[in-house]
C-alpha cells in the first residue's frame, strides 16, 4: 500500500523539498561552479524557517494577530501563551483531551496538535470568538441553561465540538453529539448535560429525570 | 437560634451558575491562565528512576540556554529519590521552548538503585527491597475484632470467600496542578490551582518560612481537584523559588504526564473477605484481610506503609462478629492523597460484591438482603423508592439466567459518608452599597462544584433580591476565613455563614435606616438611607443550620456482551439525600459527577506500574481510559427532600456506591464475578472461562 504523504507541511513539505534537491542537482551538474552541498546549504537558507522566531499572522475571532514565534510553538501556545487568548485549555498538549479545540473555518481542531504557523491562513475561531457583541450563542446559552459545566476547564472545547457539530448539521440526533464529542474529556461529568445542551441548541427539547421526594 | 426560611423563592429551587457566562465565553481565568506582568514558564525535571541516590546536579548549562532566566534543584546536596517521577530540578525562562530545551541541558549524576519495588503483592514480601531503609514495606497489620469470629463461622447457613481487589485511581483534573507564584521583597503572591486556599498559604508560609500575612493566595477559578489539590505543592515551593532568583512571576504547571506521577492518587485495595449468614439472612461473621499502597504516602516515619490506604470495613453493615486486619504497603511510587470519598468506594465496592455473592449463595434477592442487614432507615426508604422507580422486582433474574450473547443485569449498592456539619470557624462578609449593589465575600473557593451559586442563591433568599444581584467573591486569603473544599464541607460550610451575614444586614439596615424590614421592594430605599459610606456585616458559620451523615443508594442496569466482554452500562438510578436542598441543578450535577467518575473507577481506570522498570506506564488520556460522552448512561436521580436536616454536602456520598453497584450488575448479567477493578473485557472473558486470566499485577 502507498504510504499517505500530507500534502502540505507548511513551508517545507518533503515533497518540496526533494523537489528543489532535484533542481540543485541539475544545475550543480549543469554548472559545475558549486558543490551540491554548497548549493543545497543556500536552498535551505531559503526554504527553511527556524529555529529562530519568525514572523506569524494569525486570523483568530475576526482579528489579526502578529507574533514572534519559533515554528515549532503551537496554535495552543501561540494563543495561551503569546497572546492573552487563554479561552483554549491545555489539558494533556498531545491531542488527547480537547480542551484546547478551536475551529479552523468550520473544522474542529486540536490546536495543542497544529503548529502556529500551519494555521497562517486559516479563520480561527476560540471560544472567545463565540459569543457576539455580549450575546452569548445559542450553544453557549443552552450550556448555561442545563449547568453542561462545573469547573468549566473542559467547556470551551465542549463549546467547540457542539458549534461545529451544529454548523453542519442543525439537527443532530444523541448519538450525533456523542460521536462530535468523543475527542473531549471532561473529568467532573457533565457528559449527560452536554448531551441535552446540544439537544436543545437543536431545538430537541430533553426533559430532567430528577424527582425530588419528601421523607416526611 | 438561625433557622432556614420555609416558603422559597430560589433556595431548594434551580438557578443557573452564576460563574458559567464567564465560563462559557473564555473570560475566566483561571490559575494556568494568569499571565502576571512579566511572567515566565517553569518546568519541572523529574527522576527517570524509581530509586536512586541523585548525587550531583549541574544546572550551568541549563541557565545558558537562550530565554532561561532561572534554574532550582528540588533539594540541596545528595538525595535519594524513590519514585519514578520525583521532582530533582526546576527551570524557568520565557518560553515553553526555553524551558524544554533547559530541562534537557540539566546534568544529573545519580547512584541509579536497581532494588526497587512497585507491586502491592510484592512489596509485603520479606525479601522484598526495601522502599524506605529503615522500616519493612509492610508494617504489621492493625486488627479490629468483636465478637468471635472463629467461633460464629461454623453457625452460619452460607459463607462466601473472595478477594476483590481496586486499583489505583488516579485524580486526573482537566486543569493540571500548578501555581503562578510572584515572590519579591514585599511578600509571595501565588495564583493557585487549589481547592484550599488557606492550607496552600500556610503550606507557602511552612516551606518559605515566611509569615502568613505575607502569603496571598487567589483562586478565581480552578480546573477541577477531586481532592488531590490542598498544598501547594513541590511544584509550587519550586515556582516559588524560581520566581525569587528571576525576580518575575513564574507560571508552573505541571504538565499531563507529571500529574499521573507526583501530585497523588486513590490506593489500590487487595480485600481478601470472608463472610457469612444465618439462614434468614442476618450477617453473622465478618473477616476481612486488606492491603494497598498510597506509594511512598507514608513516608519515612511511619513505619512503614500508611499513607490513608485503610478502609472501613465492613462499611454500612453491623455484624456482630468482626476481624478487620488492615496494613498499608508502600511501594516506589508516588503518594497518594485524598481523592473523592477517601476509602468509600473501594469499602463499598468489596463489601457490596460481599453481599451479593452471599445473597446468591443464600438463595435470597440481593436487595431484601441488604433491607435485612442495614440498618440505617434513610438507605431503607432509598432502597424502597429506588427499587419501584428502577422496576428492580420484574428485572432481576437469577445470576446469568438472560437468553442470548448480550446478557442484561441489575445490582445495587449503598453509600455512607460522615462528612462533617461545615468548619464552624468559616466567616464572610457582605458590602452592602448605598446604590443597592451588594458583595459577598468569602476566603473559600468554588472547584467547580457552584460554591459561588450556592452563597448567591442563599443571599438572594435571605435578603430578598435575586441571585444576579449578588456579587460573590471567594478564592482569596485577604477575604475572611473559610476552609479547603474536602469532606464535602463546602456547602455546610458557607450556607449557614451567608445565612448569618445576612441576618446580621438585615438588623443593621433596620437599626441604621429604620427601616423595618430591608427585604425585597424596600431594599433600595434602605441602601441609600446608608448616605456615603457603605455597610460592611460580618458573619460566620452557626449551628443548627446543617449537619452531616449523607446516605445513598445506586442501582445499575448493565449489558455484557459474552463474546468481546464489553460492559455497557444503561442506566443508573442514584437515590440521594443531602438534607435542605440549595441549588437543585448543581447539585444534580454534582451527583452525575459522583456516578460518571464511580463508572471509570468501576470499568476503565487503573494506573498501570511496570515491574521490571518501575515506570508508570499510562501517564497520559490514551492508555489510562476515562469514561467519554459515548459511555455515559441513561442517569437518573431521585433526590430525597430533607431540609429539618439542614445541609449537608454532596460531592462525595454520590460517587461511593456506583462502582458496587456496575460491579453486582455486571456478576447478575454474566452469573459469575469478576473480583478486580477495572472490569475489563479480559476479565469478563476470564470469569467465563473463555480466556485464561491474565497474569495478577
Amino acid at each position: 500500500m502507498k504510504k499517505q504523504e500530507p500534502e502540505n507541511f507548511g513551508a517545507h513539505s518533503r515533497r518540496t523539498f526533494f523537489k528543489s534537491l532535484g533542481t540543485v542537482a541539475a544545475t550543480a551538474a549543469t554548472a559545475q561552479v558549486q558543490s551540491v552541498a554548497a548549493e543545497l546549504e543556500k536552498v535551505n537558507a531559503e526554504k527553511l524557517i527556524g529555529p529562530e522566531a519568525v514572523p506569524v499572522t494569525l486570523k483568530v475571532n475576526g482579528q489579526k494577530l502578529k507574533l514572534m514565534l519559533e515554528p515549532r510553538v503551537t496554535l495552543l501556545d501561540a494563543l495561551r501563551n503569546y497572546s492573552s487568548l487563554t479561552g483554549a485549555k491545555e489539558g494533556c498538549d498531545r491531542a488527547t483531551c480537547g480542551a484546547c479545540t478551536v475551529l479552523l473555518g468550520d473544522t474542529p481542531v486540536y490546536s495543542c496538535q497544529k503548529l502556529a504557523i500551519e494555521a497562517q491562513g486559516h479563520d480561527i475561531t476560540t471560544v472567545e470568538g463565540l459569543a457576539k457583541k455580549g450575546n452569548l450563542s445559542k450553544v453557549q446559552q443552552a450550556f448555561l441553561q442545563k449547568d453542561a459545566l462545573m469547573c468549566g476547564y473542559c467547556t470551551p472545547g465542549f463549546l467547540m465540538s457542539v458549534t461545529a457539530l451544529l454548523r453542519k448539521n442543525p439537527r443532530p440526533t444523541a448519538d450525533d453529539v456523542k460521536h462530535a464529542c468523543s475527542g473531549n474529556i471532561c473529568r467532573c461529568g457533565t457528559q449527560p448535560r452536554i448531551l441535552s445542551a446540544a439537544l436543545a441548541a437543536a431545538g430537541v427539547a430533553t426533559a430532567s429525570k430528577t424527582e425530588v421526594v419528601d421523607y416526611v | 437560634m438561625s433557622s432556614w426560611p420555609t416558603e422559597t423563592k430560589y433556595i431548594s429551587h434551580s438557578t443557573a451558575r452564576i460563574d458559567a457566562p464567564a465560563k462559557l465565553t473564555g473570560s475566566a481565568r483561571y490559575s494556568s491562565d494568569i499571565q502576571a506582568e512579566g511572567w515566565l514558564y517553569g518546568m519541572i525535571l523529574r527522576s527517570k528512576w524509581p530509586a536512586a541516590k541523585v548525587t550531583a546536579v549541574s544546572l550551568d548549562k541549563a541557565r545558558a540556554v537562550p530565554g532561561i532566566k532561572a534554574a532550582v534543584v528540588a533539594r540541596e546536596g545528595e538525595f535519594n529519590v524513590r519514585f519514578y517521577g520525583e521532582e530533582i530540578a526546576a527551570v524557568a525562562g520565557t518560553s515553553k521552548q526555553a524551558c524544554l530545551d533547559a530541562l534537557r541541558a540539566i546534568e544529573v549524576t545519580a547512584d541509579v538503585r536497581h532494588e526497587f519495588v512497585v507491586s502491592e503483592t510484592e512489596a509485603r514480601n520479606d525479601n522484598s527491597p526495601r522502599v524506605w531503609d529503615n522500616a519493612p514495606n509492610a508494617p504489621t497489620p492493625k486488627v479490629h475484632e468483636k465478637g468471635t469470629v472463629d467461633t460464629a463461622f461454623p453457625e452460619c447457613a452460607a459463607v462466601i470467600e473472595g478477594f476483590y481487589t481496586t486499583p489505583v485511581q488516579i485524580h486526573n483534573p482537566m486543569e493540571t496542578h500548578g501555581n503562578t507564584v510572584s515572590w519579591t521583597d514585599e511578600g509571595l503572591t501565588a495564583w493557585a490551582s487549589t481547592q484550599g486556599i488557606t492550607s496552600v498559604r500556610d503550606g507557602f508560609a511552612g516551606a518559605l518560612q515566611l509569615d502568613h500575612s505575607q502569603v496571598r493566595v487567589l483562586t478565581d477559578f480552578m480546573g477541577g481537584g477531586f481532592g488531590a489539590k490542598f498544598g501547594p505543592g513541590v511544584e509550587g515551593v519550586l515556582a516559588a523559588k524560581l520566581s525569587k532568583e528571576a525576580k518575575a512571576p513564574v507560571r508552573l504547571m505541571l504538565t499531563r504526564f507529571d500529574q499521573a506521577l507526583a501530585v497523588g492518587n486513590r490506593p489500590s485495595s487487595f480485600q481478601k473477605i470472608k463472610m457469612g449468614a444465618l439462614a434468614d439472612g442476618t450477617l453473622h461473621a465478618f473477616e476481612a484481610e486488606n492491603y494497598g499502597t498510597a506509594g511512598i504516602g507514608g513516608g519515612a516515619d511511619a513505619g512503614g506503609g500508611g499513607g490513608g490506604a485503610d478502609i472501613p470495613m465492613p462499611y454500612i453493615y453491623a455484624v456482630p462478629n468482626t476481624r478487620v486486619k488492615q496494613s498499608a504497603v508502600a511501594v516506589n511510587a508516588g503518594a497518594a492523597r485524598a481523592f473523592r470519598a477517601p476509602g468509600h468506594p473501594p469499602a463499598s465496592y468489596g463489601m457490596e460484591s460481599a453481599m451479593d455473592d452471599l445473597a446468591v449463595k443464600l438463595g435470597m434477592d440481593p436487595l431484601e438482603l441488604r433491607l435485612k442487614n442495614d440498618a440505617n432507615e434513610i438507605r431503607q426508604r432509598e432502597y424502597k423508592l429506588g427499587a419501584e422507580k428502577f422496576g428492580w422486582k420484574d428485572k432481576y433474574k437469577a445470576p446469568g439466567s438472560s437468553a442470548g450473547v448480550v446478557k442484561t443485569g441489575i445490582g445495587c449498592a449503598g453509600a455512607a459518608w460522615g462528612g462533617s456539619k461545615g468548619d464552624r470557624r468559616t466567616q464572610g462578609e457582605a458590602h452592602i452599597n448605598p446604590d443597592g449593589s451588594v458583595e459577598f465575600r468569602l476566603g473559600v473557593q468554588d472547584l467547580g462544584t457552584g460554591t459561588k451559586t450556592v452563597i448567591a442563591v442563599v443571599a438572594a433568599e435571605m435578603l430578598g433580591l435575586k441571585p444576579e444581584q449578588i456579587t460573590v467573591r471567594v478564592g482569596d486569603t485577604n477575604f475572611p476565613y473559610g476552609p479547603g473544599s474536602g469532606g464535602s464541607t463546602t456547602c455546610p460550610s458557607v450556607s449557614p455563614t451567608v445565612n448569618d451575614i445576612c441576618t446580621k444586614a438585615l438588623a443593621q439596615l433596620q437599626a441604621q435606616t429604620g427601616i423595618a424590614d430591608a427585604r425585597g421592594a424596600n431594599w433600595f430605599a434602605a441602601c441609600k438611607k446608608l448616605g456615603v459610606s457603605p455597610l460592611v456585616v460580618q458573619g460566620q458559620w452557626q449551628p443548627g443550620l446543617s449537619t452531616n451523615q449523607a446516605c445513598g443508594v445506586q442501582f445499575a442496569e448493565v449489558e455484557v456482551d459474552t463474546e468481546t466482554g464489553l460492559v455497557t452500562v444503561k442506566k443508573i438510578l442514584g437515590v440521594h439525600d443531602c438534607g435542605l436542598i440549595i441549588n437543585q441543578i448543581t447539585l444534580e450535577s454534582q451527583i452525575n459527577g459522583g456516578i460518571i467518575s464511580g463508572m471509570g473507577y468501576a470499568l476503565y481506570e487503573e494506573r498501570v506500574m511496570d515491574d521490571l522498570s518501575g515506570v508508570v506506564l499510562n501517564p497520559n488520556f490514551e492508555t489510562y481510559k476515562l469514561p467519554g460522552i459515548a459511555d455515559v448512561p441513561d442517569i437518573e436521580i431521585v433526590l430525597i427532600n430533607m431540609p429539618e436536616r439542614g445541609v449537608i454536602g454532596i460531592g462525595e456520598p454520590a460517587t461511593v456506591a456506583t462502582a458496587g453497584a456496575i460491579a453486582n450488575a455486571v456478576a447478575n448479567a454474566i452469573g459469575a464475578r469478576v473480583y478486580s477493578l477495572p472490569i475489563t473485557p479480559a476479565k469478563i472473558l476470564a470469569a467465563l472461562g473463555k480466556v485464561p486470566p491474565s497474569v495478577p499485577s
